[in-house]
């Protein structure tokens, strides 16, 4: 029966392109768009859940395991009481955007999930669909679109509580996912570049095979993820999909030691955990979206496939998945190791280092395709490496000078400070106490303390030796009735 | 060409009915229990501070970094369709974007030596 209804797609049409998602039955969509839904709520639940687990785990201590089993209920009872919790809307507050900033930073993180495709055509009640809810020919600007949308819930949200800690969060997380993005879209251009699309079909199929090369009359393919050909551009989108999505150890906007909860500060009940929501729905779609891009997408990883039905029918499913939970454990392995840094060391990761390296990195790809479009060779590497290289040490040349002019400017205070340098009196800078305090030596200052202790408590009188003055001596006397 | 969108305009309104229906049944839900200090802006436990209506100040750092984000992602814009064209447009596309991107590295050259780029 199952196997029946959900069989898969004869082999020739198991590639979808985007002709594929004509002509769909209407029921389809709506299954697909509500397993979607589903799905995305499930994964929340359980990535909160497996956050407090593996975090648990790193921390050596359980993390909940009370609620079902393994503790699997856990979100979903929280979920339930936070439903049941007083839904405070603080005086101030601009009621309108308070209520609406939730939904806005929810309903786009939900949307952007629909263009990543989770499988090939497969078959359902007999009808040969792809495994994805929708694909455009612009289909990934539409999740940087979404993802600046998103940006509006948080600002709005900071801006409507009215509460410093709230303003200051949702400013902090809007400045930093909008310099994250930058080279989140540039660290995409390379991608484009080697598929000749925006839409996810096309750029899965782009790495269904890497040329082929023979070696002991093995017909062997190269690699053919974006990953490995395009090393660069995927580690910066692994650093800028955790700052996009405000993870550790970029998550400075609710930063707890600073501003409590940062933007979400002022919100409770149902409001504070669509907010969760939209974070975690959030994770899982950067994550999808390295796995399209980058990984492969649903095809297998290469050992699976030398066997030629990896990547027919359902098997994809489980790939796509696999990839997808590897790059959220990774998420909360981050969070387990890493501390969080500084304000000014994000900023400057992300407009110095990420952005020039990505430019440099597209430019050099560029120039490469086309040397090699034209019948150009080899040496095109090095002279695109020695540009890379060059432009590297000028933008490392131009921040050292104008560090050297800040602290010509202001001084080299903080590396005094930071150094805990002498001071001009010889002695260390640092508060240490001097040695020789009489209370160090336990010389002259004994006698008073113990009889200080035995006038409070008289119990401790027959140990403290004589009395240091009238009051505690008569103290003494009424205690032992003397 | 536009039934493409069919399936996430429907993904929108089913995540819109569901946001909506989270809000409402947040604040019909939960008990309401009236308290002066429960209404007040949360700054862990200290007196708020008075907030100005129409809200607070910031830094004007902010602006500045949401412009530089607009020049920048203006310039991604622009780099998609040339990404998504590279083979047909050839050596003639190639020199066109190293000219663009050398033009807006002028621009960023010259906000990064005013300290645009600063934090403290």
């Amino acid at each position: 029966m199952i196997s029946h209804v959900l069989a898969a797609a004869p082999a020739g049409g198991s590639n979808p392109t985007l002709a594929s998602f004509y002509g769909q039955p209407w029921w389809m969509i709506v299954l697909k768009v509500v397993v979607l839904f589903v799905f995305l709520m499930l994964t929340t639940l359980f990535m909160i859940w497996a956050e407090r687990r593996v975090i648990g785990r790193m921390q050596q201590r359980p993390g909940p395991n009370r609620a079902g089993p393994f503790g699997l209920l856990q979100s979903l009872l929280d979920g339930i009481k936070l439903a049941l919790k007083e839904d405070i809307v603080p005086r101030g507050v601009d009621k309108l955007l308070f209520w609406l900033a939730p939904a806005i930073s929810a309903i786009p993180a939900l949307i952007s999930f629909s263009v990543i495709p989770f499988g090939p055509e497969v078959s359902i009640f007999g009808v040969h669909t792809p495994l994805q809810v929708a694909d455009l020919p612009v289909a990934v600007l539409l999740v940087l679109a979404m993802s600046s949308m998103g940006v509006y819930g948080i600002v709005l949200a900071g801006w409507a509580s009215s509460s410093p800690y709230s303003l200051l969060g949702g400013l902090r997380s809007s400045a930093q996912v909008i310099s994250y993005e930058i080279a989140m879209g540039l660290s995409f251009v390379a991608v484009f570049l080697y598929s000749g699309s925006l839409s996810t079909t096309a750029i899965v199929n782009a790495q269904a095979n890497g040329a082929q090369f023979h070696l002991f009359g093995v017909i062997l393919h190269w690699p053919s993820w974006f990953a490995v050909l395009l090393l660069p551009s995927f580690l910066i989108y692994l650093v800028t999909m955790v700052g996009e999505t405000n993870r550790l150890p970029f998550d400075l906007p609710e930063g707890e030691g600073e501003l409590v909860g940062g933007f979400h500060t002022e919100y409770s009940s149902l409001k504070f955990a669509i907010f969760y929501l939209a974070e975690y729905v959030n994770m899982t779609t950067v994550a999808g979206l390295a796995t399209t891009l980058f990984l492969g997408g649903w095809r297998a990883p290469w050992p699976i496939s030398v066997w030629s039905g990896s990547n027919a029918g359902w098997w994809p499913l489980l790939w796509f998945l696999a990839k997808v939970g590897i790059l959220l454990f990774c998420f909360i392995w981050l969070r387990g190791t890493l501390p969080r840094i500084r304000y000014d060391q994000l900023m400057k990761l992300g407009w110095k280092v990420l952005i020039p390296v990505s430019l440099a990195w597209i430019m050099m790809i560029a120039t490469i395709r086309v040397w090699r479009s034209q019948g150009g060779s080899v040496p095109v590497y090095i002279v695109g490496g020695a540009i890379l290289a060059a432009l590297l040490a000028l933008a490392w040349a131009g921040d050292m000078a104008s560090e050297r002019r800040r602290v010509a400017r202001e001084g080299p205070a903080d590396d005094e400070e930071m150094e805990g340098g002498q001071s001009p009196s010889g002695a260390p800078s640092f508060p240490v106490p001097p040695l020789d305090l009489p209370h160090y030596h336990g010389i002259g200052v004994a006698a008073g303390v113990a009889g200080s202790l035995a006038g409070r408590d008289g119990a401790a009188a027959g140990i403290g030796g004589r009395p240091a003055g009238p009051a505690a001596s008569d103290s003494v006397k009424e205690v032992t009735g003397a | 060409m536009l039934t493409l969108y069919v399936p996430i305009l429907m993904l929108a309104a089913l995540a819109a009915l569901f946001a909506g229906f989270s809000l409402v049944m947040g604040a019909l839900a939960g008990p309401k229990r009236w308290n002066r200090a429960k209404l007040q802006a949360y700054e862990s436990g200290i007196e708020p501070t008075p907030q100005p209506s129409g809200g607070g100040r910031f830094p004007v750092k902010y602006y500045l970094t949401a412009m530089l984000f607009i020049l920048f992602d203006i310039e991604i814009i622009f780099l998609y369709p040339w990404a998504v064209t590279f083979r047909s447009l050839g050596v003639f596309g190639l020199v066109e974007m190293v000219l663009f991107i050398v033009t807006v590295l002028v621009a960023y050259a010259y906000v990064w030596r005013r300290g645009g780029l600063e934090w403290d």
